[in-house]
């Protein structure tokens, strides 16, 4: 009704205003997808003919040959492992750590809970500097191993004010009830908390998984010396680097005999990093969304 | 007596506070790691700030190395090279934080007048797609698209704009403007969210009231939705300005090359350098330094400026 009584009471410029947003958000939407839809039909076409050029959207010589090649490679599937590894531990490592330490602050008549609250709000602002912690994790004897993509970040303060704030709005009578029936903190956090954080859990998770999952730096400025702790991200950036340097003699690779080019090759290692996050982000949304608005402005 | 009655209360107090210890052991007992972790893994770093007073060496450690007092300050600061990367940090950070809070505020704003719930769900889903890249993928798409046979080039011969391809990456001039667009094509939907949700929370009855008075779509946008995202606005420039120096790394190390280094390299592709590679930690501490004492004196200024206007703060 109310959008009836709107559409005739349109004047000109509301008009000109409305198709001027139709473009901006088709052009938006071309613009988002349209890398990613390329990489996809670069992936699933014949690698010599793809560096004919001219493919957009669709393989113009369909072939999985790229993927069986990057399949293929050991150094790969290490890689991938290490990727899913990291992300699993690290997120679940994160995840409990935050939650706890977001359930000590937000109880409201802990005689520590601003203290503490406030030690961690500083670490948001402070930083040593890369070589301080290089250092630091070196001592530790932290470099070298798997353990330096999980443990160093795992406690982090925005993650933390991010369920915190969730936490404070729940009423203070579930927990008061709950201690009259003489259930401890332990199982307050357990049983009464925790299923009701259900939404922004979720969305931390998300956080720390797309940050575990999208790592490289640590990898290279950490791990270098071992390959056997690689990283999918990592992995493609060395394939990123090789194919940068070789883009200049496209020419003469055009001559060679093989269908299998770093270009296509590539494409497909794009595509199967970017697979998992794709899949698993928009079901996420409502969770993101509503997490990212009540933790990241008011803190 | 009042004397006597304050002794009271305090053994009160701490009989009370005693009581209270006991009864919430298990939250003191977790905040005794929780300091720990963030002694070790926070607090730690910050000692290693000592080395850039020093001409540390690893075998002696920070205790037995030499004190060189403001010495590598000065190193640095004579150095144009040192100088040029102060430059190129603030430049590239100032130049993404105002063209994607711009865009991500168009496209709220936007994505807010468009009619359908199912249309902008689709639109909004898609605008996330690339915040959840890596900047691996994210610069690799760059590189296809900007290549001499990409879509860019492509387009720009199509329509002859140009008189033949251009090789993007290896002019200086490009190189800024390629950083912030990159920048805004993967946040734009991501850094919307915050936008839209305050335009969200905007009192319905205000559109209505301003459309009685005759108001048309923009005027609303003019009168109605900029000033109720103010604050908001407001507080986000505010807690991003502080990571200006911040938002310089992963994309200038990947998408930098020989040919525009004198406009693409960081503060932290600077420290890198010559702290981790060429293993002049002294040197590499000190450029660090620099780069977090200005980071907290311009979120304690920001923060200033907001008090003063009356808006919201951080603390």
């Amino acid at each position: 009704m109310s959008n009836l009584t709107f559409k005739r009471k349109l004047s000109g410029a509301d008009i000109a205003f409305y198709t001027f947003n139709t473009i901006f958000m088709a052009v938006f939407v071309i613009v988002t997808l349209y890398p990613v839809l390329n990489t996809l039909a670069i992936s699933f076409n014949d690698g010599l003919d793809a560096l004919k050029g001219g493919i957009y959207l669709w393989p113009r010589k369909f072939s999985v040959k790229s993927y069986i090649t990057v399949l293929q490679r050991d150094k790969l599937m290490v890689a991938a492992f290490i990727s899913v590894a990291r992300t699993l531990v690290g997120t679940l490592l994160s995840l409990i750590t935050c939650a706890i330490l977001a359930f000590i602050v937000s109880r409201k008549n802990f005689l520590f809970a601003r203290p503490l609250s406030l030690f961690w709000v500083i670490t948001m602002y402070v930083n040593g500097g890369m070589i301080p912690i290089f250092l630091l994790y070196k001592g530790l004897h932290l470099t070298n191993s798997f353990w330096v993509y999980v443990i160093p970040g795992m406690v982090s303060a925005f993650n933390m004010l991010v369920i915190r704030t969730y936490m404070n709005g729940i009423p203070d009578s579930f927990e008061e009830s709950a201690q009259l029936d003489g259930a401890g903190y332990t199982t307050i956090f357990l049983r009464i908390i925790s299923p009701l954080c259900k939404p922004v859990y979720a969305t931390v998770a998300l956080f720390v998984a797309v940050y575990q999952w999208n790592s490289w730096f640590d990898v290279y400025l950490y791990n270098r010396m071992k390959p056997n702790l690689t990283t999918l991200q990592y992995e493609l950036m060395k394939l990123l680097a090789s194919v940068t340097s070789q883009s200049t003699s496209a020419q003469s690779m055009k001559n060679s005999t093989s269908s299998i080019t770093p270009v296509s090759v590539r494409a497909a290692a794009t595509i199967i990093t970017m697979l998992p996050i794709i899949c698993i982000y928009p079901f996420l949304q409502q969770y993101f969304v509503s997490g990212l608005t009540l933790g990241g402005v008011k803190e | 007596m009042s004397r006597q009655k304050n002794e009271q209360l305090s053994e009160i107090k701490k009989v009370e506070f005693s009581k209270q210890l006991k009864k919430q052991w298990v939250l003191v007992a977790w905040s005794v790691f929780f300091v720990i972790y963030g002694l070790v893994f926070y607090y730690a770093p910050l000692v290693g700030w000592l080395m850039g007073f020093q001409d540390y060496k690893p075998k002696d450690g920070i205790l037995h190395s030499k004190w060189v007092g403001l010495s590598t300050f000065k190193n640095l600061f004579s150095n144009p090279d040192y100088l040029g990367v102060i430059r190129n940090t603030l430049a590239m950070g100032v130049i993404n934080l105002i063209a994607t809070t711009i865009m991500a505020i168009l496209f709220a704003i936007l994505l807010n007048e468009i009619v359908g719930q199912k249309k902008k769900k689709v639109i909004q889903t898609i605008s996330y797609l690339p915040h959840f890249l890596s900047w691996i993928i994210v610069t690799g798409i760059l590189h296809d698209a900007l290549s001499g046979s990409g879509i860019v080039n492509e387009l720009l011969l199509k329509f002859h704009l140009v008189p033949q391809a251009v090789n993007f990456f290896a002019h200086e001039v490009y190189f800024w403007p390629i950083v912030a667009f990159a920048n805004v094509w993967k946040e734009t939907g991501w850094n919307a969210i915050i936008y839209l949700a305050a335009i969200t929370a905007i009192d319905p009855s205000l559109y209505e009231a301003a459309a009685i008075d005759g108001a048309g779509r923009l005027d609303k946008i003019r009168y109605v939705t900029i000033p109720g995202i103010k604050s908001t606005i407001i507080i986000l420039l505010i807690m991003n300005v502080g990571n200006v120096l911040n938002a310089g790394f992963e994309i200038q190390y990947l998408l930098g090359n020989g040919l525009v280094q004198r406009v693409s390299r960081t503060i932290d592709i600077y420290v890198l350098d010559w702290g981790i590679s060429q293993m002049n930690y002294s040197l590499g501490t000190a450029a660090g330094i620099f780069k977090s004492a200005v980071s907290i004196i311009l979120i304690l200024i920001c923060n200033e400026i907001a008090k003063r206007h009356g808006e919201e703060r951080l603390f």
